[in-house]
Order: structure tokens, then C-alpha cells, then sequence
């Protein structure tokens, strides 16, 4: 053979290994989709065999819960309230706190004290949720006794509070994307102009990265919905419809973790009960999170 | 009076908008030592060898995270070893080869809903699909399976932002001295972005350790009177065992959670130890 021939026989491999690595990583990459798949699909057949044996009316109107009963009933309300109201506390803390932290740290603070400061929170994102389910049920819900006589071992108020304090970092390091890719332009144009440096931040910087933030709110939210743990340890098993955070109330997650740890066989109603819960409180996170994945990209077209 | 108010706000205005936000970060960290102190002084007393070495138990003074340890080892490797390959394949397919096309478009905002999809969903699909269907049973490799599911997302943003940071002109340089594309991206790309993926590797699996609700959702078990010891083995990991501590009503067994939670940091703090040295060499070496 050859040294030509050699060459076009080794150009021919070589090209044929490209083609079949590029395909081998498209294969991968293509399988992230399949993920989404399977949940949805998973999630819509259980689904469906719930609402052959129970009306989806009674399940988004009823307002009791009670599948593990004798005395069946499957009204998702007083679930969705316990989530609801535990997730409004943690966003009450969440969001002011954490815009004004995304505020000082893009606007205000020195690098120095941004450069210590930031990975501290990124240790408060990164403390497992059953740690800050121990926080809330030993720690807080004691110390908030002392000041609060109603308030019961297990309610809504602790665990909304301490999942507050777990929401923050995403809100302000999110928001601080944000704020940090308004253009310098407008801060120096509004600072020429006489303003103040809150007023260059708070009517000029703010408005301008409004999409940005809302986006990282809205994450927030969605990640208070689906958070598990905290809620399972501290909130209580008792779902009801109530917007009183001193009592025991059960959100979507806490219900699947409390079935799941039953041994329940598969098949029954009691089984698909979670996937059905599960279906809605998948709903519920990936519309919030289209929304915000969409104002995060408008925000981004806006300023690049 | 509307100028004094004027020069009034000018004074105190970013004062006051600076300490509030001091007040709030401060507030934070008092609560992030506030948790470390009370979970010491409560666990503290309960660490020792023995505690790492037995067996769960009945009485809280003789119990042990031994089955817990060696039950979190074992799913995470495996975790490891399912998500790593994939996902890096799937982040260099995306920012090598598919930077356009409508597929990459929708892979791409599909991975970020992804990475915003409760763990507790995961779950389900885990108990659907691995426990049931493909009838895995309640087994290790059911529950590393669904937490390999879990970090994927992670794992495939981690790396295309490592990928992201190796400058273009390396690439060019390779392909210029006629280097094929996988050529490039094996011999130039992948060695400079390593750090960077390597330190988004441990951040996500060290989020895999402190998953508990998509394993108590898949039947990983609360009480395990043994360690596994092969990949069909009922299981159960140190964060469910501390949550399975915690539902107790004695204060014996709050102690034991909170020794365990110790544990659990710690190998957190070791993992996240190592990501930051990775981190600071790789940025050493970017200059």
C-alpha cells in the first residue's frame, strides 16, 4: 500500500470516528430529554388511573383530605393551602431579604467584603434540607414558643422561616446577576444627573434589571413549593385548610414522603394518590419556571 | 422644608439602605452559626467511634450510623458513575457541536427545567420507573439511579460552563494545525476546562449526599439493620437516618440526629474543601 493510500485509509477512520463520538454525545445530550419525558409520562398515567376512581372536580374543589382514612376523601385543597402558606412566609423573608442583599452586594459593597461575604451564602444554599428541617422543629419552633404561646410543636411558622433563610441565597445571588448586568452607562448617566447613589440604585439600577429579578422571585417560589424536607420534618402530617401558621398543616410534599414511607403497595389508590399530588405540584413548578426562564432570557436580550 | 427633606434623605438615605442590608446578611449568618452551635452542643457528646461503627438501634445510646455511612458510599459512587459520563457527554455536545439547530434550543431550555424540577418529582419517577417497572426493587441501584437523574441537569451546567470559560483561540489554534474537532476537544479543551468541571462534579454530587426526600420516595428504608453489600441490597443513607431520628419523640434520638448531622457535614465541608482548592488552581492557571 501506498503512504497516499495509508493516508486516505486513515482520513476515511478518522472521519467516521467523528461522526460516530458527535453522534455517541448527541445521544447523551438528546437523553436529558427523555428525562422530562419520563416524569411527564410517569406522572399522567398514574394520573389518569387516579381520576378513573376519583373525579377530578373533588379533587381540585374538595377541601378534606383524608385518603389514608377509612373514610376516603380527596380534596387536594387543604394540601395546596399548606403549601401555599408555608412557602408565603419563606417568600416574605426570601425576596426583601434577598433583593436587599443582591442591592448592597452589586451596588454598595467594597470587593473585599463581597468576596467574604458571597461564599457564606453559598454555605447557607448548601446545607442539606433535612438539616434545616432539624433547625426548624429543635431550634426555631422553641425559641419562637417563648414569644408565641399558641404556637404548636409542629406548625407552618418555623419551617416557613427557616426555608426563608434557605431561599435567600438563590434570590440575591440571582438578583445580583441582575443588577450587575445593567450597564455601568446608566448608573454614571443618573449619578451625572445629581442622583444619589440609592437613588441611581433604587429608580434607575433596580427598574432596569426589574425582569431579572422578578425572575429569580419567581425561582424562589417555585423552589418553596417543591421544598420537601423542612416541611416533613417540622410542619406536621395534618392537612388543613387553614391560613393559620401557629397550627400543624401538610404540604404536597410532606403527604408523598408521609405515604412513601408507609409501605404502600403499587397499584392501589393510596399509591397513585401520590403521583396525582405529584402531577400537580410538577404543574405548578414548571409553569413558574417557563416564566422565569423567559424573563431571564428577555432580560439578557435586553442588555446584550 | 421640601430641601431640608431633600438633603435629609441625601444624608441618610444610603446609610440606611446599607445598614438594612448589613442587618439582613448579618441576620443570616447569625442564623447559619445559630444551626452549626446548636447542632454541636447537642451532638458533640454522641460522636465517637462506636457511634461511626454500630448498627441502629432501639435504644438511642447504643445506636450507630454504621449502615447509614456505608449505605451513602455505595450510592453515591454509583450516582458517580451514572450521571458523570453522561452528563459531560451532553455538555460538550452542547457547546461544542450543537450551538444552534432548534434540538440543542430545546435540549437547552429542557436541562434548566430541568435543574428547577423538585427533587421529591424525581422521586416518583425513580419508584416508578426503576422500583416498579424495570422491578430494581427498593435497591441501591434504584436510589443512585434516581439521584443520577437528579444531578444530571447539574452536572451538564457545571460543565458547559467550564467548557465555556476555555478561550476560543485554543480551539482554533488546534483545529488550524489540523487537529479533528474531537481531537481538539480531547487533547485541548477538556484538559484546560478540568478543574472547572471536576469542582462542578463534587458541588453536584455533594448535593446528591444531602438528598433525602427522592430516596424516601423511591422506599429506601429507615431502619436498616445491615450494611448493603451489593448493588441489590435494601439501603438507607445518612440523611434518612438522621430524618428518621428526628420523627422519634425522645431526646435521646434528637441527639443522635444531631451527631449524625455533624457527620454530615463534615463529609460535606471535606467535598466542598477540595472543590474550592480546584477552583482557586484553575483560576490560578487562567491568570
Amino acid at each position: 500500500m501506498t503512504d497516499a493510500a495509508k493516508r486516505a485509509g486513515r482520513d476515511r477512520f478518522r472521519r467516521r470516528a467523528e461522526f460516530v463520538i458527535e453522534r455517541a454525545l448527541f445521544l447523551s445530550a438528546v437523553g436529558s430529554v427523555l428525562i422530562t419525558g419520563g416524569i411527564i409520562a410517569v406522572l399522567v398515567v398514574e394520573t389518569i388511573a387516579f381520576f378513573k376512581e376519583v373525579s377530578v372536580l373533588e379533587f381540585l374543589t374538595g377541601t378534606e383530605w383524608t385518603p389514608l382514612f377509612s373514610e376516603k376523601r380527596f380534596g387536594v385543597l387543604p394540601l395546596v393551602a399548606g403549601t401555599a402558606l408555608v412557602s408565603a412566609i419563606a417568600m416574605t423573608v426570601a425576596l426583601p431579604a434577598g433583593l436587599l442583599s443582591a442591592i448592597y452586594l452589586s451596588e454598595y459593597a467594597p470587593d473585599q467584603v463581597r468576596r467574604t461575604l458571597k461564599p457564606m451564602l453559598e454555605i447557607l444554599a448548601g446545607v442539606p434540607t433535612v438539616v434545616y428541617g432539624y433547625f426548624a422543629l429543635l431550634f426555631v419552633t422553641p425559641l419562637l414558643q417563648q414569644f408565641i404561646p399558641g404556637l404548636a410543636g409542629f406548625n407552618a411558622l418555623a419551617p416557613g422561616l427557616v426555608m426563608g433563610i434557605m431561599i435567600l441565597p438563590l434570590v440575591s445571588s440571582l438578583s445580583e446577576d441582575a443588577l450587575h448586568a445593567v450597564p455601568t452607562g446608566l448608573r454614571e448617566a443618573a449619578l451625572a444627573l445629581g442622583s444619589t447613589r440609592m437613588q441611581t440604585t433604587l429608580r434607575v439600577v433596580v427598574p432596569a434589571a426589574f425582569s431579572g429579578i422578578s425572575a429569580s422571585f419567581i425561582l424562589g417560589v417555585s423552589r418553596a413549593i417543591g421544598e420537601t424536607m423542612i416541611v416533613a420534618v417540622a410542619a406536621g402530617q395534618q392537612p388543613r385548610l387553614t391560613a393559620n401558621p401557629l397550627v400543624p398543616v401538610e404540604t404536597m410534599t410532606a403527604y408523598i414522603v408521609q405515604v412513601s414511607l408507609g409501605d404502600t403497595p403499587g397499584g392501589t389508590l393510596e399509591y397513585r394518590t401520590i403521583f396525582a399530588v405529584g402531577m400537580l405540584l410538577f404543574a405548578m413548578t414548571f409553569a413558574l419556571n417557563l416564566v422565569s426562564n423567559w424573563l431571564r432570557r428577555r432580560f439578557r436580550e435586553q442588555y446584550s | 422644608m421640601k430641601r431640608l427633606q431633600v438633603r435629609v434623605s441625601r444624608l441618610f438615605g444610603d446609610l440606611l439602605l446599607q445598614s438594612m442590608a448589613i442587618l439582613v446578611l448579618a441576620l443570616a449568618l447569625m442564623a447559619l452559626t445559630a444551626l452549626l452551635v446548636d447542632v454541636v452542643a447537642d451532638g458533640w457528646g454522641r460522636l465517637s467511634w462506636s457511634f461511626l461503627t454500630s448498627f441502629p438501634s432501639r435504644r438511642a445510646a447504643d445506636a450507630g450510623i454504621y449502615p447509614a455511612l456505608v449505605g451513602t458510599v455505595w450510592v453515591i459512587t454509583l450516582t458517580a458513575v451514572l450521571a458523570v459520563p453522561i452528563g459531560i457527554a451532553a455538555a460538550i455536545y452542547l457547546e461544542e457541536y450543537g450551538k444552534s439547530g432548534r434540538l440543542s434550543r430545546l435540549i437547552e431550555v429542557n436541562i434548566s427545567n430541568l435543574a428547577g424540577v423538585p427533587s421529591i418529582i424525581y422521586g416518583l419517577l425513580g419508584l416508578a420507573l426503576f422500583v416498579r417497572m424495570l422491578g430494581l426493587g427498593r435497591s441501591v441501584i434504584a436510589g443512585a439511579a434516581t439521584l443520577a437523574l437528579l444531578v444530571l441537569p447539574v452536572v451538564i451546567l457545571s460543565t458547559r460552563e467550564a467548557l465555556r470559560a476555555v478561550p476560543p483561540s485554543i480551539r482554533e489554534a488546534s483545529l488550524a494545525l489540523g487537529a479533528t474537532k474531537w481531537q481538539t476537544i480531547w487533547f485541548q479543551v477538556l484538559p484546560i476546562a478540568m478543574p472547572g468541571v471536576l469542582t462542578g462534579l463534587i458541588l453536584a454530587l455533594s448535593r446528591a449526599i444531602g438528598e433525602t426526600a427522592p430516596l424516601i420516595t423511591i422506599g429506601a428504608l429507615t431502619y436498616v439493620p445491615f450494611a448493603p453489600d451489593s448493588l441489590w441490597s435494601p439501603f438507607t443513607v445518612l440523611p434518612i437516618q438522621i430524618f428518621n431520628w428526628l420523627s422519634r419523640p425522645q431526646e435521646a434520638f434528637a441527639q443522635n440526629a444531631s451527631a449524625g448531622i455533624i457527620v454530615l457535614l463534615l463529609v460535606l465541608l471535606g467535598m466542598n474543601a477540595v472543590a474550592i482548592v480546584l477552583r482557586d488552581r484553575y483560576q490560578r492557571r487562567r491568570g
